[in-house]
């Protein structure tokens, strides 16, 4: 029953409920007999498919589901006060009484009077308690508290064994997970000042661990949550896996101090990995159970599926996250979308609260706004620019698109420069760039821009591949990419004779292997084909759509994140792009760009992998369009020389391998004798 | 030739220190490089860097500068005393505490009349150098913060001081401070540590030259206190600094092991506007480079890595010859390692103790190239620590393995080792003949019934040993009356018939005394390069040196001539590559079976020189063992020539031929030394 999510919740006053998830409707309801109240939330035991329930804190419940009314059910009073059932998947569920004392259920039920010892002293109070399953046996854990004194104790099971621990607090701990990972368990616990610590505690009992001797529990810090105006009251934090924690209860980080925001943080970069603003009041609860978020918020309780990701750089900085909006987009995100999920709310993306003073004044013409920008810029610190650079361009940008005559290209220029922005802080400034045809934005955009997603990337390939030529060799991009790109094609007719004679490369030898390489019909005509490798060696596309292109195949990206959207591409493109490859990819192994001194240039393995890329995506149709013909079987004859270079290579291994071995030197150790002969 | 069982021995855990300062003499090219031991060693530049002479160091002596005041050397260090090193007798002549706490730099002017010291408390010493003393004559004005370098303008008027996070330049006659120049910090994390001035230079026109801990070298103007130009030459420290004597040519080392040129070159060609320019980067180190000078034709590096670095500017050199090698000086140049030749003992001397091994035993037989199994483990039999701060300067075993004696500057010290079966016990010898208060070089006769001590003025002590009486027999002079400036003896090689002794100083005389006349028998020809080992034939007493020039002589004791051989080889000439050998030859011995073969060794090498075969001209391959070994029996003789080399072990400190026949070959592989220093500066490399 995968589908199928057994919510039992327990109304403040009598009325237990069962839900089903996937339908929103209540499976069944319970009432108690007015007057009597529950006093802990009922359980579901899996073993006997019975619920239990408290009442009146010493009246144990127990009712099948087929029972109509709790009062007809099995009832039990106990000599203590119970504080909590635990109910454990495939075992017996565990009762925790407010003095401590634990018991199973089993057991309790078989001898309702018996005696219960006073584990915790008088003034002692349980704020939380929570059962552990890990591999071999059960650990159950509660927290108390003395005046001000907060201690965790962790109660293990056959042999039992109780340990107490000191929770070193210079605030209010508001929430406590427990989760089983590894051999261990990890407890995260949220303080009111934001902290969130972890502390991992063994599972097997250590050594002579009497509650005599109170030991402070050791802790790290995870993460230290914003908090916004005075201390957090009612929060919670969840561990989702290793790397990510979430925390309900806490105010986002560039939203104002409003505490009503469920976000995901990754604990090993410290980011934010989602963050969402919930309607109405948050209690502070936070539950998950088989890759889903249970969150009560006013009067409804949110049902959030996620998805961890391998915690990773790429991830935790916004490389992979994909533009809003974008539906189609099947990324794996953390939380595939919000909106859909949280009962058709519409998405209403609080406006920071926090505007700027020049934030708001950002309403003149081009050169005011310029003007302005620079008397701003200069006043800023580097951690103050972080923080306003992309919101000064999202404004500037929302302007634009609110405004088309409004584009002001210096400005956005500069703050681009300022190389604090990235493109998920501004997701739209690239967009735009491409709409207005503001290739030198673009270029820089795509430099400076680390997590570009593939679909903007490959939008930009599309524009730049499709726009005029004539209109292209009027802009004015960067110099020392246009310098490569013309020491690229200028060496175009020396390179031919040049790479033959180095290193005693004969250029007859390669002829032999790869003359059959159909020369260009265009090329043959011209010039006769003199070396097989110097033919079809002018450059397939202009210098500055080659500057463009060569931004483009700098750009990280991932394989199958990238593939569909470059089936977009049309088949003209895909071809002038490939041309455009093959020529790098010649010029390179001819060993040109080594001599080429630029800053930045597409390394072999970047085009390589874009070839390879562009073929995957688009084999089918290649294969069927005459015109790329030609193109493929020159490819090909390429990669068998390669193959067969690298045959021939692996022939030799073998002999490589030995005469690595010969010159190791066997190993001396501090003392030998040996015997050497001088002649 | 003959097949050798090799005793290959890795067992000495020699490990060099530090180099912490150098100082340059330019007069006698000598190069003086001080170690974190305290020990202070002195090179000659014109005798292929040969190390003359060595100073013992001593615990916690500290010594962070050196200075040279004419043909005296200072130095200065941390524990707040500068001393006089008495060059004559290799030890610390007097030291006089300065009161200004540990000391970081000195620095003497050119005129050579005064010294100055930089101070943990904030004061510039100045020194008047006198007569066999130094006074103290005043403090220049105090500062907040400590003096960490120092440089004289050549006029000696005026003195700069590096400091923490700024350069103050006084006036030497008021002792007042004219200027500060405010050095700025690092960017980054290291804005909020102090900028340690590390190294300043002073030039005749004024200009200032700055090297500090973030990594910028900085050109200033002293006239008008301003900054004119700052190179960021390393992220981590620039730690040394040095002129040349032409004021042309700038060197720097950093911590990151490299030594970074600026040389004052006009910046367009043909114009007279000269300007520091970075020209070149020498990485010779791994480590931090704690010292530099700039010799004019070379640059001589030093650092925590430990090796003394001899990199020549070619460009400077107009003849090729052998100062146009990269040097690099990792073994001292004297041995390190006695052996006694009968017990098969080997004595190792450390700084602060002596280890005594037998070495083990092996029954088998085996083909050339092949490893025998051991039957017995080498066993290390003592390990003596020696009492007192100061280092030990000299040791030795004698041959029949019964007496160690050794030497600190402060005291000599004779040992009597008893050795039945397993169990191996030690006594002191209480009686000591008074004269031997301390030793250069220790020798035992070869039937260990005299010990000869080179002491003070080339004097060499005989003290005739027995079970129960220890004897002073007499003392060996040079010549008398005009023994007062002769240095110390530090080579000394007994005959195997007790007759002779032969002494070699660091002047480069070799002394031979008659032992049944007790008397001075003959004085070798002073020949232009240091003697770096000798001895004496077993059977035909001929004395066989060889010098830092590589040139080999035997000399006829009892004719008081070069022998014919000797004369033949002067004559061919040796071999280019033999003159080309980059280490000296640290060791001589002889095949008592085989009269004719000399055994040497290097190094990197270690050889036989057959005296019966021809010596090998310039066309014939030198190094030919490889071409022999491949030639068949009778064609061998036609290819060979006098010198066997044997290039299998590498990094020698020792070679001895023991009475078995068997050779011991002691290597101290630099991979084991590089492995016990200390971590280098973090570096970005390639794909890490």
């Amino acid at each position: 029953e995968q589908n199928c999510y057994l919510i039992i919740q327990f109304h403040p006053k009598d009325t237990p409920c069962c839900f089903q998830v996937s339908d929103q409707k209540p499976l069944g309801s319970w009432t108690v007999k007015q007057g009597q109240c529950i006093t802990c939330p009922a359980v579901y035991n899996s073993q006997t498919k019975e619920y239990v329930v408290v009442t009146d804190e010493k009246v144990v419940r127990v009712w099948k589901d087929e029972d109509i009314s709790i009062e007809k059910a099995f009832k039990a009073t106990v000599s203590a006060e119970v504080y909590r059932i635990h109910s454990i998947p495939d075992r017996e569920p565990v009762v925790l009484f407010r003095c401590g004392a634990v018991r199973s259920l089993d057991s309790l039920l078989s001898a309702p009077q018996q005696p219960v010892e006073k584990v915790l002293s008088e003034e002692e109070v349980i704020r939380w308690s929570t059962v552990v399953q890990t591999e071999q046996q059960v650990v159950l854990l509660f927290s108390t508290e003395q005046k001000d004194e907060h201690y965790l104790y962790v109660q293990r099971f056959s042999p039992n064994t109780l340990v107490k621990h000191r929770l070193e607090t210079h605030s209010t701990p508001l929430s406590f997970a427990a989760t089983y990972r590894d051999g261990n368990i990890h407890l995260l616990y949220l303080f009111s000042n934001g902290c969130v610590y972890e502390s991992v505690l063994q599972t097997r009992p250590t050594g002579l661990a009497v509650s005599e001797s109170v030991q402070a529990l050791p802790r790290s810090v995870l993460l230290q949550l914003p908090v916004g105006e005075g201390e957090l009251t009612s929060a919670s934090a969840l561990p989702l896996d290793e790397a990510h924690v979430a925390v309900v209860g806490v105010p986002h980080p560039s939203a104002g101090t409003g505490k009503d925001y469920l976000c995901l943080w990754n604990t090993h970069f410290q980011t934010l990995q989602a963050g969402r603003e919930l309607a109405g009041m948050i209690y502070g609860q936070l539950w998950c159970y088989s890759g889903k978020l249970f969150v009560p918020h006013g009067k409804s309780l949110s049902v959030i599926p996620f998805e961890c990701q391998k915690s990773s750089l790429a991830s935790a900085v916004g490389k992979l996250k994909q533009t809003s909006g974008t539906k189609e987009s099947k990324a794996p995100t953390l939380v595939a979308s919000w909106d859909t999920l949280l009962h058709g709310e519409s998405t209403q993306t609080q406006k920071s609260r926090v505007t700027r003073k020049s934030v708001r004044h950002m309403v003149g013409s081009v050169t005011e706004v310029q003007k302005d920008m620079d008397a701003f810029l200069c006043g800023l610190e580097q951690g103050e620019l972080q923080v306003a650079a992309g919101r000064l361009a999202s404004e500037l940008v929302a302007r634009c698109q609110a405004d088309p005559t409004f584009y002001p290209q210096a400005t956005l220029m500069q703050l681009v420069e300022t190389n604090y922005m990235c493109h998920s802080v501004c997701p739209n400034l690239l967009m735009l760039a491409l709409e207005k045809n503001d290739f030198r934005l673009c270029q820089l955009c795509l430099q400076l821009f680390h997590d570009i997603p593939e679909a903007v990337t490959c939008a930009c390939l599309k524009t730049i591949l499709s726009v005029q030529d004539a209109e292209l060799e009027q802009v004015n991009l960067e110099a020392d990419s246009l310098l490569f790109m013309k020491t690229l094609t200028q060496t175009t007719d020396h390179s031919g004779k040049d790479s033959g004679q180095r290193n005693g490369f004969s250029p007859q030898v390669l002829e032999e292997e790869s003359c059959d390489v159909p020369p260009d019909p265009v090329t043959k005509d011209k010039k006769p084909a003199k070396d097989p490798l110097a033919l079809d060696m002018s450059c397939p596309v202009g210098l500055h759509r080659g500057v463009l292109i060569n931004e483009v195949l700098q750009t990280p990206y991932s394989d199958n994140l990238l593939l569909p959207h470059l089936k977009d591409l049309t088949v003209p493109q895909v071809i002038l792009l490939l041309q455009y490859l093959r020529f790098l990819y010649l010029k390179y192994s001819q060993d040109v760009h080594s001599q080429i001194r630029a800053l930045r240039k597409p390394a072999v393995t970047q085009v390589m992998d874009w070839v390879c890329l562009l073929l995957d995506a688009h084999f089918t149709v290649l294969v069927l369009a005459p015109e790329a013909k030609d193109l493929l079987s020159s490819l090909h004859m390429f990669v068998r020389s390669q193959v067969k270079l690298y045959s021939e290579l692996g022939k030799i291994e073998g002999s490589l391998e030995a005469l690595k071995k010969s010159k190791k030197s066997k190993e001396i150790g501090q003392y030998s004798i040996e015997v050497i002969e001088l002649f | 030739m003959g097949e050798f069982k090799v005793h290959r021995v890795r067992f000495f855990d020699y490990m060099p220190s530090a180099i912490r300062a150098l100082a340059f003499q330019p007069q006698r090219e000598k190069i003086a490089v001080a170690r974190t031991s305290g020990s202070v060693e002195i090179f000659n530049c014109a005798d292929r860097f040969f190390q003359e002479k060595i100073i013992p160091g001593r615990e916690q002596a500290a010594t962070e500068a050196l200075a040279w005041v004419g043909d005296r050397l200072f130095s200065a260090g941390l524990n707040g005393v500068i001393s006089e090193y008495d060059l004559e007798n290799q030890k610390v002549k007097y030291t006089i505490d300065a009161f200004g706490g540990p000391m970081w730099t000195i620095a003497s002017n050119q005129q050579g009349t005064h010294l100055a010291v930089g101070c943990e408390d904030g004061t510039v010493k100045l020194f008047e150098v006198c007569e066999g003393k130094i006074q103290f004559e005043k403090n220049l004005a105090k500062q907040k913060g400590r003096i960490l370098s120092l440089s004289w303008h050549p006029s000696g008027s005026r003195i700069v001081a590096g400091m923490m996070d700024m350069i103050r330049v006084f006036n030497t006659e008021t002792g007042q401070s004219v200027h500060r120049l405010l050095v700025e910090r690092g960017i980054g994390a290291s804005r909020s540590v102090e900028c340690v001035v590390w190294g300043v230079v002073y030039l005749s026109d004024g200009t200032i030259i700055s090297g500090d801990s973030s990594g910028k070298v900085k050109i200033w103007d002293d006239l008008t206190g301003t900054l004119i130009k700052s190179h960021q030459v390393t992220k981590w420290d620039v730690l040394a600094l040095s002129v040349s004597q032409d004021e042309t040519s700038v060197v720097a080392g950093t911590s990151e092991g490299t030594v970074v040129q600026f040389q004052f070159l006009s910046v367009v060609l043909g114009q007279e506007d000269k300007e520091w320019v970075q020209t070149r980067i020498f990485k010779n180190h791994t480590h931090d480079v704690r010292a530099v000078l700039e010799l004019g034709t070379a640059v001589v590096s030093g650092g925590m890595d430990t090796q003394f670095v001899v990199r020549p500017l070619l460009d400077k050199i107009e003849e090729r010859g052998p100062e146009c090698v990269l040097r690099k000086i990792q073994f001292p140049h004297r041995s390190l390692v006695s052996c006694a030749k009968k017990a098969g003992l080997l004595l190792f001397q450390y700084p602060g103790h002596l280890e005594l091994w037998r070495l083990g035993e092996s029954d088998g037989h085996g083909a050339s190239g092949s490893v025998l199994p051991v039957k017995r483990k080498p066993e290390k039999l003592l390990h003596l620590k020696i009492k007192g701060e100061e280092h030990i300067c000299c040791s030795a075993v004698s041959p029949c393995g019964e007496w160690i004696a050794y030497s600190t500057v402060a005291s000599f010290r004779l040992y009597r080792l008893h050795c039945d079966n397993n169990n191996v016990s030690i006594t002191k010898v209480s009686k000591l003949p008074k004269v031997l208060s301390s030793a250069n070089q220790i020798c035992f006769s070869s039937d260990s019934s005299k010990l000869f001590a080179a002491s003070t003025c080339s004097s060499v002590h005989v003290v005739s040993l027995s079970q129960t009486v220890h004897k002073f027999v007499c003392t060996l002079k040079p010549k008398s009356g005009e023994t007062l400036l002769t240095t110390a003896v530090h080579l000394l090689a007994a005959s195997e018939d007790g007759k002779w002794l032969a002494s070699a100083n660091s002047d480069r005389e070799v002394q031979i005394y008659n032992l049944t006349k007790m008397k001075l028998h003959s004085t070798v020809p002073v020949y232009n390069s240091g003697v770096t080992a000798m001895a004496i034939h077993p059977t035909t007493n001929n004395l066989f040196m060889v010098h830092a020039d590589q040139q080999v002589f035997e000399y006829s004791i009892e004719e008081k001539k070069y022998t014919d051989w000797s004369r033949q080889v002067q004559r061919n000439g040796l071999h280019y590559l033999w003159l080309a050998r980059d280490t000296p030859v640290t060791n001589v011995t002889f095949n008592p079976k085989n009269p004719t073969h000399i055994i040497l060794h290097d190094a990197y090498m270690f050889c036989i020189i057959d005296q019966t075969l021809p010596l090998p001209d310039s066309s014939s391959q030198f190094y030919n063992q490889l071409t022999l070994r491949s030639l068949p029996e009778k064609d061998r003789t036609k290819h060979s020539h006098a010198f066997k080399m044997c290039k299998t072990f590498k990094e020698l400190m020792f070679v001895e031929l023991m009475e078995d026949q068997s050779l011991v070959a002691v290597e101290r592989p630099l991979v084991e030394i590089a492995a016990q220093l200390p971590a280098p500066v973090r570096q970005k490399k390639f794909a890490t």
